[in-house]
């Protein structure tokens, strides 16, 4: 029986920014590149983040966040997901956030931020280079 | 994880483990069936409702608030959202979580989106092993939800014990009603956004539908309105669930329901590995290309075409013999 694997991403929005538009022009080329994308919606806790990155045995967690509170955010979401056994997941950022942040996030498990001016080509790219 | 291990994880309670064996049995990938060798052992115990109805119509609303009213009463319940897939890249946006945030984090609940990944009946190929997953790692409630549906979409009915059709008001006249399909196989019909004008008339077509095309069965179809962003109308939906839960165990329906599911599931998958075993040679050994050129220069209808190209695998077949070993 032939296998079939898609790519399953999750993208989600974490703390108070009630500003989805880029999280969803994202999702859109995720799924025209052949992506299963599910979105969470606004205003999520990093708990509920990774509790649906859990249910739904995604491959990526890509994260946005425009209010500037990635640095407490983002590596609070990469800590739980390693502590529920998902340390195979990449998870990337996005939004907007000072250069100077993205070594910190780094180093906290994000393995990439991208900031805007990427093209969405990069980021589909990107997934399909480092999914493990 | 090896599926030794993974299997002993999905045992002892494991979310992750449930999470990961959903992945392998909705891919196929190896170990597919081990998996569902080991928990066809077990199960049997959850109530699976099926929720279907038009895009837009609240399903996922309604679903997130069916479950917080069933873990109010203490059951777990496992749901599965399914979204449709693109025809053009296979890919897929599932955004049924965005209306299920009430529940996103009760650990009493599970929640898993699918993409229907090109089967057209308004579930997934796969949405059905799946339940049998969340049934074995022992969710009480089972609770699948549709794609939007237009009028055909049937599929629910074979999965689920209780089929739930959402209307809303305000989506067409009763000529809509009249047409055969989705209308003539729910078990209960809600009307959703019953706050909005035109639920009377809503009502007076279900009413209609259900006089008619349920006249005759023994289980009359009951209406209920609810205004599932508020959570109003979904003790009455639960009420509404359980009663028909009761007569199909009353009336020895249940059992009948579940046992004709198998034998009609048994019946697809073996088609299903007949077409596998024999499809590399229908390319290989007929010419497909001499035949629709005969077809095209009118020496051959397709039948015949189809009738010679099935005699002629089966012949090659008949040297064997076929036993059928039970």
């Amino acid at each position: 029986m032939a296998t079939t694997k898609v790519i399953r991403v999750l993208v989600a929005k974490p703390g108070l920014d009630g500003h989805d538009r880029g999280a969803k022009v994202i999702a859109h080329a995720l799924r025209d590149a052949g992506m299963e994308v599910i979105y969470t919606g606004l205003r999520q806790s990093p708990e509920q983040i990774a509790q649906a990155a859990l249910q739904e045995d995604v491959d990526v967690v890509a994260l946005s966040c425009l209010s500037g509170a990635h640095n407490a955010l983002f590596p609070k979401v990469a800590q739980l997901l390693k502590e529920q056994g998902m340390d195979d997941v990449l998870i990337i950022g996005g939004g907007i956030m000072p250069d100077e942040d993205i070594p910190f996030l780094r180093e906290k498990g994000i393995a990439d931020i991208f900031t805007p001016g990427t093209s969405l080509k990069q980021i589909v790219n990107y997934i399909k280079e480092n999914v493990k | 994880m090896d599926y030794d291990e993974l299997i002993q994880l999905f045992k002892e309670g494991s979310y992750r483990a449930l999470s990961r064996a959903i992945s392998i049995v909705e891919n196929k990938e190896p170990g597919f069936r081990k998996i569902i060798a080991e928990i066809s052992r077990t199960g049997g115990n959850g109530y699976i409702i099926g929720v279907t109805g038009p895009p837009g119509s609240g399903k996922s609303t309604l679903v997130n608030e069916l479950a917080w009213g069933y873990r109010s009463i203490g059951k777990r319940v496992g749901i599965i959202a399914v979204d449709p897939s693109s025809p053009f890249t296979g890919g897929a946006f599932l955004g049924d979580r965005v209306r299920m945030q009430r529940i996103a984090t009760d650990k009493g609940i599970y929640i898993r989106s699918m993409a229907s990944r090109g089967h057209l009946g308004g579930l997934s190929a796969a949405a059905r092993n799946v339940s049998r997953l969340l049934d074995a790692f022992g969710f009480e409630i089972i609770i699948m939800e549709t794609v939007g549906v237009g009028q055909s979409e049937v599929d629910i009915v074979k999965a689920a014990d209780t089929t739930i059709i959402v209307s809303v008001p305000g989506l067409g006249d009763d000529i809509q009603a009249n047409k055969a399909g989705l209308m003539e196989i729910g078990n209960i019909f809600v009307i959703n956004k019953a706050d909005l004008t035109g639920v009377e008339r809503v009502e007076m077509e279900l009413d209609k539908i259900i006089k008619m095309a349920y006249h005759s069965a023994s289980w009359k179809p009951p209406i209920i309105k609810t205004v599932a962003s508020r959570g109003e109308g979904i003790t009455e939906l639960i009420e509404a669930i359980s009663k028909h839960e009761r007569y199909l165990k009353d009336e020895g329906l249940f059992s009948q329901k579940r046992r004709g599911r198998i034998e009609e599931e048994l019946v697809t998958l073996i088609s299903d590995h007949l077409f596998e075993h024999f499809s590399p040679k229908i390319e290989d050994k007929v010419s497909l290309k001499a035949l629709t050129d005969k077809i095209i220069n009118h020496e051959l209808d397709l039948y015949s075409a189809a009738e010679a190209v099935v005699e002629s695998i089966l012949k090659e077949k008949d040297k064997g013999g076929v036993k059928i070993e039970t």
